[in-house]
């Protein structure tokens, strides 16, 4: 019959009509503010509509989400802030757009480079959130960051962001990167565990030595 | 399912005719550089070598052209790679000209599908092809000063001719480039070129060619003008930003000309600064639907270089996600096709749906939903995620792949295959014979739904795809209507293979990268044609490497830019109100058409 394939499909947009209410009466008026219901309606069972009502409602951020990147610092004892970065300028190097910009500290008297940067910036505009800055930084110094809402009234002078600006504690990335940062430190017990065992494995030959 | 093929293509072992150089001994000699492959042919006797291979030797598809600037030898090259559509490798021709009077001979009459590619190397390489039709810029436009891929172009904002760039470390003296340049002095014109007196030629060359009046005969018929309609660059059924000048008699289309370049950003030039790693992110927004399958196909043409090995994991992992990219690929173009037919936004937004669940998958495993990043040479970024919205990740993937997605595209196929205005929209417009489908180098959906299969997975094979059991997809009409259902048939084949590969994966374990993490790639000086099926067709790069640490040449075959040559062809004829359904049927980003 002529028109039937024009009625089974809208039998197919009643079922999705439908499908976008059942959520409605399933948690009874905590639709939209039950984290539970949130969760199963953006699951792979959820069965309505997907959308999420920003920013009342937000998806959880994946671990792995990479956006701007941040540079880490040691929470000294005194408070005190201890850059991670030794201003090895690989991640200067790999950058795609190279929109990192670098200025390695040398030391007053003799000249010669100390591992510390000087001046670190990023031009926030041209950053391609590649991540390849964190997947290659050999000392766990530069992280992609999770903050997305960045934005801004002028791009001339609020784009280009300067160490101070990049630096947050490391607390911050164990939060947003707890399997990362576990790892992480895991990997560098592991290192000291193997040089401490060389260090009294020297020692030890050295005593025998003697 | 009778449309279905089985069988793979059989001839896939076929080797390239090695005796191409006995049958012309005086104008055919191997490639003897190492590294390299294929045939240099002499330039006037090209044609003849051309028509050849496709009428004696069955290399009846050119997949790609384009050109390679070997300044220091003084010389252009332009390299062909010719395929047989029964499957099986390539065969490579080259043609040298000197550089300063860069001529050959066009191929447009033995492969019309060589027409916009001809036309992008004499834009962006300068090399003339005696005898093309129409051998104007095509992505640039015509006040544009020099060609901007030869090697001693230089752009405003030049910096240096190889990334990383000295200025960043150790000195890190910030600017931004446009500091450099005081207004006004961020274009380059031609020497003679005055921006006040310049009278736009080339549009009157697209009216021109647009317009021709047909005579009305005998003056008894009603007389009509033709009128020329720009639809675009502004228009919602271009999904981007591309022009079609067409010229109407009363509705019905006399003549369509894609003007295209909008969105063109030198991708090619940029690659060829960067270093290899580099390049991987920019893949990403070629076709920026597809980012996983982009990476892929750069991979794989990287890694031919290097010889690396890829773990068995990380290639499975990849084989999942590309075609979760293709299922994306595929609701997307079925959604927005369905748009541009006038039925707005519900069909679209019932086929992105299930987008958002594989690109929350992206977002958990790679780090971006649509600029994915996500393959580096021998290996993967990283593993899938062990926990994924709060379940295990195969859970997830299991779910996925086994319920929701085949019943999402049951659903969408009650919902629109026997809509009848749909059929009568769809059916028997734009039908392209398969002959002509392979003689235009389409490829992807437009070729098969044209009746050709012909599906890189099957005719040559690359990564794992030998393993997994699908079936090359193919409908025979080419029309609207059977391009919209060979996208059913591929998400089909996708979801059999996602199957495959989700039962297999938790029993695959070890690496997903083989070697160091590295970020100094080099790959010793040789060529490569990497190409992969991409969901809007075959994909390749070309990449030339002469031992330094960035590509000397880093070409990129688009699907979409190439599926286009056709579309004036198809439109012909036709009312002006089915141009929409034409291109939407075509699939097109423009990421990757103007690159
Ligand atoms: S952030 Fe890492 S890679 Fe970049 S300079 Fe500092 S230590 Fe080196
Ligand atoms: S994320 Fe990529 S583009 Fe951005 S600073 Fe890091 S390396 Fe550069």
């Amino acid at each position: 019959m002529y028109g039937l394939g024009i009625v089974r499909g809208l039998g197919v947009t009643l079922k999705h009509f439908i499908d976008s209410y059942v959520d409605d009466f399933r948690w009874l008026g905590k639709r939209y503010t039950s984290r539970e219901a949130f969760n199963v309606r953006q699951g792979v069972k959820g069965r309505g509509v997907f959308t999420v009502q920003y920013p009342e409602e937000r998806l959880d951020i994946p671990e792995r989400f990479r956006y701007i990147p941040f540079l880490l610092y040691e929470e000294g004892p005194n408070g005190e802030q201890v850059d991670r970065c030794t201003s090895c300028g690989i991640c200067a190097k790999v950058c795609p757009p190279q929109c990192i910009w670098i200025e390695r500290t040398n030391d007053p008297k003799t000249g010669r480079p100390i591992p510390a940067p000087k001046a670190f910036f990023i031009d926030i505009d041209i950053c391609m959130n590649c991540g390849y800055c964190a997947e290659y930084c050999p000392f766990d110094a530069i992280k992609m960051d999770h903050d997305f809402e960045i934005a801004s009234y002028d791009r001339t002078t609020r784009h280009i962001w300067n160490k101070d600006k990049l630096s947050k504690p490391v607390s911050y990335h164990a939060q947003i990167h707890p399997t990362d940062y576990a790892a992480e430190e895991a990997a560098r017990a592991a290192d000291e565990a193997k040089k401490a065992a060389k260090k009294a494995g020297a020692a030890k030959k050295a005593e025998e030595s003697v | 399912m009778t449309e279905l093929t089985a069988s793979p293509q059989g001839a896939a072992t076929t080797a390239p005719d090695l005796t191409l150089d006995a049958h012309f001994p005086d104008a055919v000699q191997k490639d003897t550089r190492p590294g390299y492959s294929g045939y240099l042919v002499n330039a006037d006797k090209l044609v003849e070598v051309a028509t050849a291979i496709r009428d004696e030797m069955g290399y009846d598809y050119l997949s790609s052209v384009t050109g390679v600037d070997y300044m220091n030898d003084g010389k252009m090259e332009v390299v062909y790679h010719a395929y047989r559509t029964s499957g099986g490798p390539a065969l490579a021709l080259k043609v040298q000209t000197p550089r300063d009077n860069a001529v050959v001979p066009s191929l447009v009459s033995v492969y019309p599908g060589a027409d916009f590619q001809e036309r992008e190397a004499w834009d962006l390489l300068g090399i003339r092809f005696a005898g093309h039709p129409y051998l104007k810029r095509i992505l640039m436009w015509e006040g544009f000063a020099g060609h901007p891929l030869r090697k001693d172009w230089r752009e405003p904002y030049y910096e240096e001719d190889h990334k990383p760039f000295d200025t960043r470390w150790p000195g890190g003296d910030f600017h931004r480039s446009e500091e450099n340049n005081p207004f006004g002095t961020n274009v380059q014109y031609p020497p003679d070129f005055s921006v006040d007196g310049w009278v736009p030629e080339a549009e009157d060359a697209i009216y021109a060619g647009a317009g021709a009046l047909k005579e009305s005969g005998n003056g008894h018929e009603l007389k009509t003008d033709k009128l020329v309609v720009n639809l675009g660059p502004q228009h919602p059924s271009t999904h981007g930003v591309f022009r079609m000048v067409v010229s109407l008699n009363g509705e019905t289309i006399d003549h369509l000309e894609p003007v295209m370049g909008y969105l063109h950003r030198n991708h090619e030039k940029i690659g060829e600064r960067n270093t290899y790693l580099q390049n991987m992110p920019y893949t990403d927004r070629l076709d920026y639907i597809c980012s996983m399958s982009n990476n892929h196909g750069y991979a794989l043409a990287v890694e031919q270089l290097q010889k690396a090995k890829v773990p068995e994991r990380a290639e499975y992992i990849r084989v999942l996600m590309v075609e979760l990219t293709r299922i994306c690929n595929h609701m997307w173009a079925i959604g927005f096709l369905l748009n541009d037919l006038g039925a707005f936004f519900t069909p679209a937004l019932y086929a992105i749906k299930e987008r958002e669940l594989i690109l929350d998958l992206f977002e958990a495993t790679a780090g971006s939903r649509m600029m994915c990043n996500y393959m580096r040479f021998g290996g993967v970024y990283r593993d899938l995620p062990e926990k994924f919205k709060d379940g295990d990740t195969i859970d997830f993937l299991r779910e996925l792949v086994n319920e929701r997605l085949p019943r999402a595209i049951d659903d969408l196929d009650t919902y629109l295959t026997n809509n009848e205005i749909i059929r009568s929209r769809c059916i028997g417009v734009g039908v392209l014979p398969p002959d002509k489908a392979i003689a235009y180098s389409t490829a992807g959906p437009v070729l098969r739904a044209s009746g050709v299969p012909y599906d890189v997975r099957r005719a040559d094979p690359y990564s794992i795809y030998n393993r997994f059991d699908f079936d090359v997809a193919v409908r025979y009409n080419g029309d609207v209507y059977d391009r919209y259902l060979i996208r059913l048939d591929e998400m089909r084949q996708s979801v059999r293979i996602c199957q495959q590969v989700v039962r297999d994966l938790p029993t695959i374990g070890g690496d997903i990268m083989s070697g160091k993490l590295q970020y100094q790639v080099r790959v010793p000086a040789s060529e490569a044609y990497g190409r992969v099926e991409n969901p809007k067709g075959e994909l390749g790069y070309y990449v030339v490497s002469n031992g330094k640490a960035n590509p000397w040449r880093y070409h990129i075959r688009a699907p979409s830019f190439i599926n286009l040559t056709v579309l004036g062809e198809l439109c012909k004829g036709h009312k002006v109100a089915d141009v929409v359904g034409i291109l939407g049927s075509i699939d097109i980003v423009l990421g990757e058409t103007d690159r």
